[in-house]
């Protein structure tokens, strides 16, 4: 009996027959990644292999001197006794389910994905497969998502209403995908659109990625006669309450996240407006993604782990928790943003 | 409904009181008077009796959701609120936009919430189906509040009253005045309540209370002792009760009518000459003593009073000035006019429920600091010094009035468990429970669930999260390492405690990063700081009482 094609240890999920790692929490010497988000991506392995449109951030995360190797969607690779290919994620840009083949018996590992609409990054693509590694962000039915054009309408009418009251509007979310997703959803018109350095240092990889997204200019030392009335400025959460983040005022707050969706969470962030915006699948995409592989084994990762596997049971399938650690409990860092290398704090 | 319901998500939205103050004003400028009425009924707390039980309510939307009961389970410990747990577990509601906003609020209220429980159960549920169907996903959550009495958001009286008053251009204390006591929400009431001020007010207004500063320098900086009148400082309520066109009105600071919280004062009061206002504190107060503040809350906490709180928790109004007298305003008057004439008014009334403060004679400031060493066997909070002859001013003039307070026993104590919280603190871990050493041991003796900014909240609850040595249901047993400095204001013997000490206002002052959990204290500590001090069961604690800071 083989060892199983994926396997949990101390360094992370091996896949032994194919001698790497997938998204390792420690450096190794082979990894392959599935999105830049900063519990996914590690920086100081030897050798890294990740989907060629997402080279651009994740040299940001691992360093540009990392050695990386690009592997485009749907294009097969031997490693070993195993046969690797990258799927669309939906999940920001160049993220990617790690495909893996060996006599006839296929594993996916899905990293992080969604479902819903995304400008920026290639739409999810259902692998079929036997056992899917899944993660489970959101796996309560209290979590869904209302389509993108509703959010990003209400932001649009919220940044126009504040702009109408001579106030800025500062929206907090992840600097990595939320906020290029913000940028190529909301209307230009509106108003001039400022960058944190932490969000402008990402939105330039975007850009040179070929994302389109709506005009912006970093946000400089402050200056004597600044006038924010009417800007919206995109910012990590920790901006908020800093000298930095108070130059805007009067300004309204706002925070894009898929914990919105929970009032708790939206009085304790105390931002003035929650936007239920995420780029992690909600329940029925949880279910719709699982139910499209056709697998018949689920692992269930970091998350809503433990209800999300009872109800597959409860329907049928062989599910089981895969105690990673990945993040996904908690608000703060439960969608994958930790500070991009080489940020200066509030910067 | 649907206005409403914009209402609510606008107020639970903004933590600011002019957003909140706005969002009213626009609802109730655009509301039709007799819906408008029921949204004062539940703005100001009101509410019907719980008409449908949380047992149905569960059962019936896990059936509407299509989800497992465990499911609802582990949706509403996420949640942290069933009415908002049932709201987002429903089949999506149809656009906004593409529903006609058929009933208005009243109507809602008098043809459904109202008629809920004289119907039978199957009726209740196909009434509950029905409604869910038609509303959009906030106006869910307000009618699930509604119907399960858990109608609750962020704005106090004082704020309806003052968008109330600013819609009908009517003053605040008419507003306040004419919202007292029981009234029919209905169309008439909203019309009376802005109708044109007819001078009732006038009768009622209390005067803007004086407030002191806390005293941070030393008390011989405030010159002459004998220039000074010192009191206790009691911790109750403060209140200004106001007689006047043959009526007795009984203000907190909160600018709140609580005559009726309080009969007995206001009963009491009808006895005060016409044309008086005095300002005091009300205090729980039982065969010569004061009671815990806690006792106090449970009189304040509920809309109808029984017998028995009132002979358990009896109130009194302890005065320590009077604001007018025979009709006269005497607010310029110096503070030790202003005492005798009180001194005189209460004296004529010989009630043992409207009392005066007593004065304390100070011979020096040293014998001053000495006295106030009794401040805690004798149930108050330390000193309230006034200068004899200031006026009686607006706010919190600074320099006339201090208060000169004792500080809060402290100890540092092991976090042992936690628990998640409520509402706002669902999904984090932010009650815990703190223990102090006996020999190897470490005994809990109190909850804490304040005191942490929000961040040390989040560390915290990383920490219990990889940290849990057992779970008992929501309970984590985590590792004793953390330790906090406890700060809190009394402690009695107890028998329902582990450690046998019960106290009173616990709450985190700070994390003391810097120490280990073998450093905390012992139970000695505590024992020691038991009225009568005397230290039992092998004190390891040498010092003696010992509030913080000396």
């Amino acid at each position: 009996m083989p060892a199983p094609l994926v396997e949990l240890t101390e360094e992370g999920l091996l896949c032994r027959a194919g001698g790497f790692y997938i998204d390792p929490w420690r450096p190794v010497e082979r990894a392959v990644i599935t999105h830049a988000h900063a519990d996914h991506a590690l920086a100081d392995s030897e050798h890294y292999l990740a989907a060629t449109p997402g080279l651009g951030v994740l040299r940001l995360r691992v360093g540009a001197g990392a050695d990386i190797q690009g592997l485009a969607y749907g294009e097969r690779l031997r490693l070993g006794e195993v046969t690797v290919s990258l799927h669309p994620a939906g999940h920001i840009l160049g993220s990617a389910q790690v495909r893996l083949e060996r006599g006839g018996e296929v594993w996916v590992v899905s990293g992080d994905y969604k479902l819903g609409a995304d400008p920026t990054c290639a739409p999810f693509e259902p692998v079929r497969c036997h056992t899917f590694i899944t993660e489970s962000t959101f796996g309560l039915p209290v979590y869904r998502w209302a389509p993108q054009s509703e959010v990003f309408a209400d932001i649009d009418d919220w940044w126009r209403g504040n702009k109408e009251a001579g106030k800025a509007s500062l929206l907090l979310c992840y600097a990595l995908g939320k906020a290029q997703r913000i940028l190529a959803g909301v209307t230009a018109e509106i108003g001039p659109v400022y960058l944190h350095g932490a969000v402008d240092r990402v939105t330039q990889a975007y850009r040179a990625a070929g994302v389109a997204m709506v005009p912006t200019t970093l946000v400089g030392p402050a200056k004597r006669g600044d006038d924010w009335r009417g800007a919206l400025i995109l910012a990590p959460p920790s901006a908020l309450h800093t000298p930095w983040g108070r130059r805007f005022r009067p300004l309204v707050s706002g925070f894009a996240s898929g914990w919105m969706r929970v009032r708790g969470a939206r009085r304790r962030r105390a931002v003035d407006r929650g936007f239920v915006l995420s780029d992690h699948a909600d329940w029925p995409g949880l279910l719709a993604a699982i139910s499209a592989t056709g697998a018949s084994r689920v692992l269930v990762t970091h998350g809503h782990a433990a209800p999300l596997t009872r109800y597959l049971q409860e329907l049928g399938l062989a599910a089981e928790v895969l105690a990673t650690r990945f993040v996904g409990e908690g608000e703060e860092a439960s969608e994958g943003e930790a500070p991009v290398v080489g940020e200066e704090a509030g910067s | 409904m649907r206005r409403f319901a914009g209402l609510y998500a606008a107020l639970d939205e903004t933590n600011k009181t002019g957003d909140k103050v706005a969002a009213m004003r626009a609802y109730f400028a655009a509301a039709p008077a007799e819906d408008a009425a029921w949204a004062i009924y539940f703005l100001t707390g009101r509410k019907p009796r719980q008409v449908i039980s949380s047992k149905n309510l569960r059962a019936w939307a896990v059936a509407a959701a299509q989800v497992p009961e465990w499911m609802f389970e582990q949706s509403y410990e996420a949640v942290g609120d069933i009415a908002e747990t049932v709201a987002l577990l429903l089949p999506e509601a149809p656009a906004t936009a593409t529903r006609p906003d058929a009933l208005p609020l009243h109507r809602w209220v008098e043809t459904r919430l109202l008629a809920l429980p004289r119907l039978p159960e199957a009726a209740q549920r196909e009434l509950m189906l029905a409604a869910w169907e038609e509303l959009g996903p906030t106006e869910r959550l307000v009618w699930n509040k509604l119907i399960t009495g858990a109608f609750r958001v962020g704005v106090s009286q004082t704020l309806v009253i003052r968008a109330l008053s600013e819609v009908g251009g009517v003053p605040v204390a008419t507003v306040a005045h004419r919202l007292m006591g029981t009234w029919t929400p209905d169309a008439a009431m909203f019309r009376g309540l802005m109708a044109a001020e007819a001078g009732e007010a006038a009768v009622s207004r209390p005067y803007p209370f004086m407030l002191a500063h806390p005293l941070e320098d030393p008390p011989e900086s405030l010159g002459a002792p004998e220039t000074w009148q010192a009191e206790w400082k009691w911790d109750g309520i403060r209140a200004q009760v106001v007689r006047r066109g043959g009526e007795v009105f009984v203000w907190s600071r909160g600018e709140e009518l609580i005559g009726e919280r309080f009969p007995e004062i206001a009963v009491a009061a009808r006895q005060l000459p016409e044309g008086t206002v005095l300002d005091g504190e009300v205090l729980p107060w039982r065969n010569g003593e004061v009671l815990p503040f806690a006792e106090l809350q449970r009189r304040i906490g509920r809309k109808t009073l029984t017998r028995k709180i009132l002979e358990e928790v009896p109130a009194m109004f302890l005065g320590f000035d009077v604001l007018e007298h025979a009709g006269k305003d005497l607010r310029e008057q110096p503070l030790h006019v202003r005492r005798g004439v009180l001194e005189s008014v209460v004296a004529a009334l010989g009630s043992s429920t409207i009392t005066t403060s007593h004065v304390v004679e100070l011979a020096s400031w040293g014998a001053a600091a000495e006295l106030r060493e009794q401040s805690r066997s004798r149930g108050v909070e330390g000193f309230m010094l006034k200068r004899r002859d200031s006026r009686y001013g607006l706010g919190r003039v600074r320099g006339d009035w201090w208060k000169w307070k004792i500080d809060p026993y402290v100890v540092d104590a092991v976090l042992i468990y936690a628990q998640g919280g409520q509402g706002r603190r669902a999904s984090l871990f932010t009650d815990y429970t703190f223990a102090v050493w006996r020999g190897e041991e470490l005994v809990p003796f109190c909850k804490a669930y304040s005191g942490l900014t929000d961040e040390e909240i989040r560390q915290v609850d990383a920490f219990v999260r990889t940290h849990t040595r057992e779970q008992f249901g929501p309970v984590r047993v985590v590792d004793p390492e953390l330790v906090f400095e406890i700060g809190f204001e009394g402690i009695a013997r107890s028998t329902r405690h582990k450690s046998g000490v019960a106290v009173r206002f616990p709450r985190m002052l700070r994390w003391r990063k810097d120490k280990p959990a073998a450093d905390a204290d012992a139970i000695g500590r505590l024992l020691a700081l038991l009225p009568g001090g005397a230290a039992v069961e092998g004190s390891e604690s040498p010092s003696g009482p010992s509030p913080a800071g000396r």
